[in-house]
């Protein structure tokens, strides 16, 4: 709590404790009157002077005018009347316990989002004259040797230099999987070192860190404003004179129209009564404070689960999401070619890989990385004799004295060997041993191990339909679309061609439903920005991504997608219960009232009671982890 | 130019109300309050002394909003 908040609590209590009191001291007129004003100035003076400043300001209708308002006219009534200043006084306590249990939960929200996101380190360690010295990151330069130690954080992104350590990334990234780090590895801010002693060089400023652009993203994503703020904070602009000039025709025409038209008695005083109970219902602060809080809470919550959302204009729309366009590589394959199969091997199926490794040493392909990878082991250049490269056909080297041909079907064909074509897609290499066939190892991308499931929660989330484009070949496009049970698949685009794509795309569903498109962020930049809501994958130390996209997933899992999809789904629906509800229940109490059925007290509910709840409601937007 | 000022405000409603009357100041061209970090990114007109019209800006805001501040 601060200052201003303990001391509105004081103010709250002591007001409490004099009204009740007061309900026992049977003073009469005059002596009345002073007495129960003290309660009411004590709890009530700020809310006047606002009130009486405002119309100085011309800025008449708003909720201290529409409270000095209600209270004074409720005081008049009980002077007129019977004597009863109590309701105006817990009229003004309750307003005041409503605006102080909202500056709480708001201020106590703001902090533990923030706490949320504690991802900024506070110091950095640096060696001078053999000690370390704590100094704070952003004095620390770019190439400097900084230490961290067990348990501290990497405050600054750069390249380990020294020592081994297994770090954990689940600030950033909501996963729990710690990651082995090595000398020579790139190291990025934010990370937890948990087991060794590392020495980092680093590579950018503190600014420029991972750490950095996060953080300034996140706090800057509720600048962006949704469409249901800008529409609650219009509606309000137009609401409270509304309904102040509604409360002064309730006021006036009844009791006009029933003394010169039906000639009946006036009862001003009870008309009087009604248009103030219709000014404390009118306050619009549950609608405008819930909505604001809720995107706020869904963002955060968001950002502790890896996904972070640019703005809350871009998390309503993910929430309308009927289409998700995928690239393939690196989104739902993992973009590294594997060995996936050998078949019709003479000899074994390591001894196979071995060979074409060994003979493809000397090439800097990818494909003969793979099948370095697949081998497993130190290549022993000594092993390989008279390499020879034949561009576009493979190479034909001696290994272990054995002639070994590794390449297509065109080198096969060159050699007059009798090959076997391959069932599956991807590349096929051929072997060849002393002029025999020897079988072929197929090599191809490989699909993420969660992509199918994943797809299959972004279906269950809402998203009627899935498409991936590629720039591979049909067929093996055909292949990984039909094994993730993608509904429309196009290969064969040239990285221009995509942005067309989408557009096309677009333009078919014609506005119905939005449309996002999936991406690692690193040539996909134009198709990001023309989708209707761009999403980078794996951005862990990307600028490229973290500046294209609107929504940024820390790690490249693709169920974040789902994940992503889900909270804005859910944020969403908070926000429009609490418009909902808040609408719903203030327009049956203001209903009420001018029939003459609400009361004070009711008002009291419709205006604080429905704020606390429309909070509370806001605030579950932050649980997002089962999601 | 843009700039990020520190604020106070307790309200929503009032973090909106400051926000128009920033908008509508002579020499700026957008500002955008916002409320849960308590942050008023104004964006100047081109040439504009923003010592000036910030100040400016911050007689609007009291207008609207006596109990607000704005940091420098």
């Amino acid at each position: 709590m601060n200052k201003k908040q303990k001391k509105m609590l004081v103010r709250i209590i002591i007001a409490a404790v004099l009204m009740v009191t007061l309900n026992f001291v049977p003073a009469k007129g005059v002596l009345r009157f002073g007495l129960y004003l003290i309660p009411y100035l004590i709890i009530g003076y700020d809310i006047l002077r606002k009130a009486w400043k405002g119309i100085l300001n011309r800025q008449v209708f708003d909720e201290n005018f529409l409270m000095a308002v209600a209270t004074l006219g409720a005081i008049a009534v009980a002077i007129y009347d019977n004597g009863d200043y109590t309701e105006a006084i817990a009229v003004m306590l309750f307003y005041q316990i409503g605006e102080f249990f909202q500056s709480y939960a708001v201020g106590k929200s703001r902090k533990n989002i923030s706490a949320l996101m504690d991802i900024r380190p506070d110091y950095a360690n640096v060696e001078k004259d053999g000690e370390l010295v704590r100094v704070d990151p952003d004095e620390v330069e770019v190439g400097t040797v900084i230490i961290v130690q067990p348990g501290e954080k990497v405050p600054i992104d750069g390249v380990i230099i020294e020592g081994s350590s297994t770090l954990n990334t689940s600030a950033l990234t909501g996963e729990s999987m710690p990651r082995e780090a090595l000398a020579g590895n790139e190291v990025i801010s934010g990370c937890i070192n948990m087991t060794g002693v590392l020495k980092i060089e680093t590579t950018k400023e503190f600014g420029e860190s991972t750490v950095s652009k996060i953080l300034e993203l996140v706090e800057n994503s509720s600048s962006r404003k949704s469409k249901s703020e800008d529409f609650i904070s219009k509606f309000a602009k137009y609401y409270t004179p509304a309904v102040c000039y509604s409360a002064l025709a309730l006021a006036v025409l009844p009791p006009l129209v029933r003394m010169l038209a039906m000639g009946l008695a006036p009862q001003w005083g009870d008309w009087i009564y009604r248009a103030l109970t219709f000014l404390v219902i009118s306050c619009p602060c549950a609608l405008v404070i819930s909505i604001p809080l809720s995107f706020f809470a869904g963002i955060g919550g968001a950002s502790k689960e890896g996904v972070l959302v640019k703005g809350s204009n871009y998390l309503e729309t993910l929430s309308k999401t009927k289409c998700v366009v995928f690239d393939k590589t690196g989104t739902l394959t993992q973009g590294v070619f594997e060995v996936n199969a050998v078949h019709h091997n003479q000899i074994e199926k390591e001894k196979l890989i071995e060979y074409a490794a060994l003979a493809e040493s000397a090439s800097s392909h990818p494909i003969s990385k793979s099948l370095k990878n697949a081998y497993g082991k130190e290549i022993d250049r000594l092993r390989v004799r008279e390499i020879q490269e034949i561009s576009g056909n493979g190479v034909i080297a001696i290994v272990d004295g054995k002639e070994i041909a590794a390449g297509n079907d065109k080198l096969m064909k060159r050699l007059n060997v009798a090959y076997k074509n391959c069932h599956l897609i991807g590349t096929v290499i051929h072997v060849a041993i002393d002029g025999e066939y020897a079988g072929h190892i197929i090599i191809s991308d490989v699909v993420k191990p969660t992509a199918k499931q994943a797809i299959h929660a972004i279906k269950k989330a809402g998203v009627e339909r899935t498409v991936m484009l590629t720039g591979d070949a049909k067929a093996v496009a055909g292949q990984v679309a039909d094994e993730l049970g993608m509904d429309e698949v196009y290969g064969e685009l040239l990285p221009g061609d995509k942005v067309e794509k989408v557009e096309e795309l677009l333009e078919k569903r014609d506005g119905y439903g939005k449309l996002a498109f999936v991406g690692d962020g690193i040539n996909d930049a134009p198709v990001l920005g023309r989708a209707d809501i761009g999403i980078a994958m794996g951005a862990m130390g990307s600028d490229a991504a973290i500046e294209a996209a609107d929504v940024v997933l820390m790690d490249d899992d693709p169920m974040k997608i789902a994940k992503a999809i889900k909270i804005s789904r859910k944020c969403i629906r908070i926000v429009y219960q609490n418009i909902a509800f808040a609408l719903g229940v203030k327009g049956i109490c203001l209903v009420l009232g001018a029939v003459g059925i609400a009361n004070m007290w009711l008002a009291i509910f419709a205006d604080v009671g429905v704020m606390i709840i429309a909070i509370l409601n806001a605030i579950r937007a932050l649980f997002v982890k089962n999601l | 130019m843009k700039k990020t000022y520190k604020i106070e405000v307790d309200c929503a409603n009032c973090a909106n109300k400051m926000e128009d009357a920033a908008r509508n100041t002579a020499g700026v061209k957008n500002a955008v309050v916002n409320f849960m970090m308590q942050k008023m990114i104004v964006e100047y007109e081109e040439g504009a002394d923003a010592k000036e019209v910030i100040a400016e800006v911050i007689r609007n805001c009291k207008k609207v909003e006596d109990d607000c501040e704005i940091y420098l």
